[in-house]
């Protein structure tokens, strides 16, 4: 049934409700073949229920799933061609590391003969040889991750997912893991359907990444234009780019506009394709690493610039961050690397004025047009 | 030996576990030793103990074995056969009864419901048992109330014979034991971490798989704690067997009672005790034997 162009996982406006609120709102997704796929969000978006849908432990209340263009909407887990890394693992604890990774084989059709190199292949993989007759409750946090994952992968599934696979580790370990999953999942060519709800360890793995909130898709994009180029408030402040401006388009062509700021003052803006009128009201992001502090005005230079009080600096050792308030009263971060002796840097003192500078090209326009209703 | 130099490994400890060893030795122990004592006397001629003048030639002539050997006869070893039989039926059909409804009540009901559901186990034991017994004659005689219905509607033409037989006895000991035999399902099914079905399921297991898989393992604790609390007392039972056995089914139960009570051959009746306890005990040991060389927790 399967055709070579389906999507590895298709879903079509899947809805799940639990009594009256939608844990997951008419979502729409196709997760391409091999590749690796975060469903990133807080706590409470929906990420986990998606995840599990897919599984097949929740029943959807509409829509519909298909795996590799066979659909799969009300199929049993047992018959569905992904398996799943759960989130505390879900070893059982009366079996071995072997006889866990073995587990499901039996239903794979396996014969009896080939049981033991596919087990002993598969705990290979996650480096484990030599950890089959360990129980799970000999090993540690990450060897126990690597038996849930030797033994989802010893099926050969289609899909596998993953509901926040790191969470019981250790930061250390997290980061090493996280480099070994992409790996892992690069060399297989499987594609992984991935929760987290930490966009660091999102943007470290994945190929492309769906921002979820409320139940709903915010953006799906490739990770690095998640982080550059957010389509919505949420899903900016969720990445941490917190610094918003507003201001009214007073000039608008050929796909720039110049706005008035709030603060007063001008910019002008790229608007990727989002038509806008005059007297458009327009929000837009810079990201606090891409925001500059300057002694001086450089809007002559055709910089724009917004002149700040300085509020506050935080100094964290490989970066300062600047806190800073323009005059109608919003506040903005910056990130500044600390590539000079400390001293050097010192020049703004905090409660002296300042101005915040970007380059056009890292504004990012949010909302307001007419593509965004 | 602690590094404040307490040593809280040895005689320090004493006084804390001389309670429970007073107690056992009180309570168990001493009771114990006198029946084992008396289980090789020989009964008086008005149902006391016979004093025994020469010690020696007592034990060397071997009499002091007559009441073990006594329980060896035919007409014995039938009463112990029933019991076993009675006891391991009445421990199948427990745990076949209460393992649903330990499930549903752990596992399926909405957690608000789990109390009410428990204390509807529970529930019994607030009458005495004896008086739920006698409420089971009412039920099960000629004249009772599930011979009225079953006459009332026509399905029988005659009274049937439910009361004073082994299947009378069988249904008062499940109906008896039953929450003796849920409780502990309960308590292990309850702790099951439902996340391992789903991954019973998503590794290929169909349900009945996961159950046998996961399930019936991981909750064996609680299976194997259950059996031996249903097995051991319906062993010993008496009450059950004399009210709804008539005096048909006599258990091993009601022939210690009968010694003591009725026929008043203490030492008779010691050594059957005995006997009976003997082997409850040989079994636990074995149990406990066995779980250990699998590696597992000892309950016991």
């Amino acid at each position: 049934m399967s055709s070579a162009a389906a999507p590895s996982v298709g879903i079509r406006s899947l809805t799940k409700r639990f009594g009256d609120a939608a844990a997951v709102d008419a979502v729409s997704l196709d997760i391409r073949r091999g590749e690796f796929f975060s469903l990133l969000g807080p706590s409470g978006c929906g990420k986990t229920t998606l995840l599990r849908m897919i599984g097949g432990f929740e029943l959807p209340t509409e829509g519909s799933i298909s795996i590799n263009g066979a659909d799969m909407t009300r199929t049993p887990p047992y018959e569905r061609p992904v398996n799943m890394v759960f989130q505390h693992y879900a070893l059982f604890p009366h079996l071995t590391v072997e006889e866990n990774v073995a587990f499901g084989l039996r239903y794979k059709r396996v014969p009896r003969a080939g049981e033991g190199k596919r087990v002993a292949d598969a705990l290979a993989l996650v480096q484990l040889a030599g950890f089959g007759k360990r129980r799970p409750d000999q090993l540690s946090g990450g060897q126990r991750q690597r038996v849930a994952l030797a033994r989802a992968l010893a099926l050969e599934p289609q899909v596998l997912l993953l509901d926040e696979p790191l969470g019981a580790l250790d930061q250390k370990l997290r980061k090493e893991v996280q480099v070994q999953l992409k790996h892992l999942q690069r060399s297989l060519g499987i594609t992984f359907v991935f929760v987290t709800h930490d966009q660091e360890e999102a943007l470290t793995m994945s190929d492309r990444i769906a921002v979820m909130h409320g139940g709903r898709v915010e953006q799906v994009d490739e990770a690095t234009r998640v982080f550059e180029r957010p389509a919505t408030e949420f899903v900016a402040n969720f990445m941490g780019a917190s610094n918003f401006f507003a201001g009214r388009v007073r000039e608008a062509v050929n796909g720039t506009v110049a706005l008035t700021l709030k603060a007063g003052g001008e910019v002008r803006l790229a608007t990727e394709g989002v038509q806008y009128r005059v007297g458009d009201d327009v929000r837009f992001v810079v990201r606090p690493e891409k925001l500059d502090l300057r002694l001086r005005d450089l809007s002559g230079h055709g910089v724009p610039s917004l002149p700040v009080t300085i509020e506050d600096r935080v100094y964290q050792g490989v970066s300062t961050v600047w806190i800073v308030r323009d005059r109608a009263d919003e506040r903005f971060v910056v990130y500044e690397q600390n590539e000079k002796p400390f001293e050097e840097t010192s020049k703004f003192t905090v409660g002296g004025g300042a101005y915040v500078c970007w380059n056009a090209r890292h504004a990012v326009v949010i909302g307001g047009g007419a593509e965004r209703q | 030996m602690k590094p404040d130099g307490r040593d809280t490994g040895g005689r320090a400890a004493y006084p804390l576990i001389l309670p429970t060893w007073a107690t056992l030795g009180i309570f168990f122990l001493l009771p114990l030793t006198i029946l084992f004592l008396v289980s090789f006397g020989q009964r008086g001629t008005y149902g006391g103990l016979k004093p025994i003048e020469d010690f020696r030639t007592y034990v060397l002539s071997g009499k002091f074995l007559a009441n073990y050997a006594r329980s060896l006869h035919p007409i014995y070893l039938q009463i112990f056969w029933r019991s076993i039989w009675m006891a391991v039926a009445t421990t199948a059909a427990c745990l076949a009864i209460s393992y649903p409804i330990a499930y549903y009540i752990a596992i399926v009901a909405p957690q608000r419901r789990r109390g009410l559901l428990l204390g509807l186990v529970v529930v019994p034991f607030w009458t005495s048992f004896l008086i739920r017994t006698y409420a089971w004659m009412f039920l099960l005689r000629t004249e009772g109330l599930i011979n009225r219905v079953l006459t009332g509607t026509g399905l029988v033409a005659h009274p049937v014979e439910l009361l004073y037989n082994n299947f009378a006895v069988l249904i008062g000991l499940v109906y008896g034991e039953l929450p003796f035999m849920i409780l502990p399902l309960f308590a292990s099914l309850e702790k099951l971490d439902l996340s391992l079905l789903e991954a019973a399921e998503d590794l290929g297991a169909g349900r009945a798989a996961a159950f046998r898989r996961v399930t019936v393992p991981l909750t064996m604790p609680g299976i194997v704690a259950g059996i031996i609390l249903v097995f051991v007392p319906s062993l010993g039972q008496f009450i059950v067997s004399d009210l709804l056995g008539g005096a048909k089914t006599i258990l091993a139960g009601n022939l210690i009672q009968n010694q003591f009570a009725v026929a008043r051959h203490k030492p008779f009746g010691a050594a059957v005790a005995f006997e009976l306890t003997a082997a409850v005990l040989a079994l636990l040991f074995a149990y406990t034997v066995y779980t250990r060389r699998k590696g597992q927790d000892v309950l016991l």
